[in-house]
């Protein structure tokens, strides 16, 4: 029960670490690569806190281990800024006020980006079943759809 | 949560995988989707020494018709199901199924293997490959072997597979013309277990009589139960309000549920009840064309 090398691409930078095999990749995201943009909520695969991408695809890093995504690619809300320049879903978050206390906002955020991409044009019903699994206690989800719809009109007009 | 420690180890195929379930036994566990396995290990009421990882195998993760059967690789993930073409066009009460499992989140890296593999009778694929009359195909030491997932389910989180067998593909057969199916879940909120789930498939002939039917319950019982007396009572008789009255009334008869926190036991039963009504009405309307 070593432990054991692994390679993983976050937000486009090549890491390795030694991990134990049972070390969950959300807390090798933030404890080991220092990443702590990534949130652990309930820790029971409900809340969606601490969705990152991987390969491409919004998942709960607190319901995979770490060695899983040995040789993977991984996103976190880290990677969203490009050049000092917020992702559209992050400038949405802020225009529309898509937070209040911000727990959720970054696996919500990674969700949405990951929808956007998929569906440009989401109606409000599918940007409601996309984040059905990504839990806010704050904001009763109003101005987080408005936040998602913000950038979905900004991604359309070339942004 | 921490889990416990154990060997973590990457199978290359599938005899690797059943090698190395040989090689460990009891001791270890295959690794899938793991939406139930890892939150299991979390609480700690799993506690494997060792985890075979089956998701770098090729060629488990194909969705396609063959033979007379939709046959689906073990490793198709619920966002897989709900994204195929196929699946979306012939194969609504699948559509349906996977569509209410967990979140859009779990479904991306839940698979159908791991939901029926697990056993679990609150899980949603079970009672819907009861009512799509199913076969799943396990492989072992001695070769492939073909379960009907009617014999699959022996006892709560128990199966007809050995332990050192591996389940790689599901096969339905291929649903004649006029067939349609339905599932409906009540849940308390999204990613909530079942507080009871009905899986209805029908074909019927002309004036809507029916030549084949199908009926599976989810979290009724110690197993996921197909609905035998319901199924009897609407085989070769006209679908309509009258016979769907009475099945969804025997099918409420033969559930099994326990009180908990999601209900009493009269209520789930009534919940079947009424769950099988919408769920053979909606059934019979995709029998006629209907979305």
């Amino acid at each position: 029960m070593g432990k054991q090398k692994i390679r993983i691409k976050v937000n486009g930078a090549d890491m390795e670490a030694d991990v134990e095999s049972r070390l969950l990749l959300v807390h090798c995201i933030r404890d080991v690569f220092g990443l702590t943009g990534t949130h652990i909520g309930c820790d029971t695969t409900h809340c969606g806190a601490c969705t990152v991408h991987l390969d491409g695809k919004p998942i709960k890093s607190c319901t995979l281990f770490a060695v899983q995504a040995d040789g993977c690619e991984i996103k976190t809300v880290e990677g969203l800024e490009q050049d000092g320049k917020l992702d559209p879903v992050q400038e949405g978050f802020w225009q529309e006020h898509g937070l209040q206390c911000g727990f959720c906002t970054p696996g919500m955020m990674m969700t949405s980006v990951a929808l956007l991409k998929e569906k440009p044009n989401p109606s409000e019903d599918e940007i409601r079943l996309a984040i059905s699994g990504n839990l806010c206690r704050c904001t009763g989800y109003m101005n987080i759809v408005k936040s998602i719809q913000y950038a979905a009109q900004k991604l359309r007009q070339g942004a | 949560m921490i889990p416990p420690p154990f060997d973590y180890h990457v199978a290359s195929s599938v005899n690797d995988a059943i090698g190395m379930l040989q090689k460990y036994g009891a001791e270890a566990k295959i690794l899938s989707g793991g939406m139930s396995l890892i939150p299991l290990m979390k609480l700690r009421l799993a506690e494997p020494a060792h985890l075979i990882d089956i998701n770098r195998i090729s060629g488990l993760d194909n969705i396609k018709e063959a033979d007379g059967f939709l046959r689906i690789g073990t490793l198709v993930r619920e966002a897989d199901l709900e994204k195929s073409e196929l699946i979306r066009s012939k194969y609504p009460l699948l559509l349906d199924t996977t569509l209410v499992i967990a979140d859009p989140l779990v479904r991306n890296r839940a698979t159908i293997g791991g939901n029926l593999a697990h056993g679990d009778p609150a899980n949603d694929h079970p009672a819907t490959m009861l009512a799509l009359e199913a076969e799943i195909v396990v492989v072992g030491p001695q070769g492939e072997r073909k379960i009907p997932v009617t014999s699959l389910f022996t006892d709560l989180f128990t199966t007809a597979l050995s332990s050192d067998e591996i389940l790689t593909e599901i096969r339905v057969p291929i649903p004649p013309a006029r067939s349609g199916g339905a599932y409906f879940k009540l849940e308390r909120k999204v990613g909530d277990f079942a507080t009871a789930g009905v899986a209805a498939q029908l074909t019927v002939g002309k004036d809507d009589v029916c030549e084949r039917v199908g009926i599976g319950l989810t979290n009724v019982g110690l197993t996921p139960l197909k609905a035998i007396k319901a199924e009897e009572a609407l085989r070769g008789k006209k679908i309509d309000g009258e016979s769907i009255k009475r099945a969804a009334q025997l099918a409420a008869q033969e559930s099994e549920p326990t009180a908990d926190l999601r209900g009493s036991e009269e209520y789930k039963r009534d919940l079947v009840r009424v769950l099988t009504i919408r769920a053979l009405n909606r059934a019979l309307e995709r029998c006629r064309g209907g979305k």
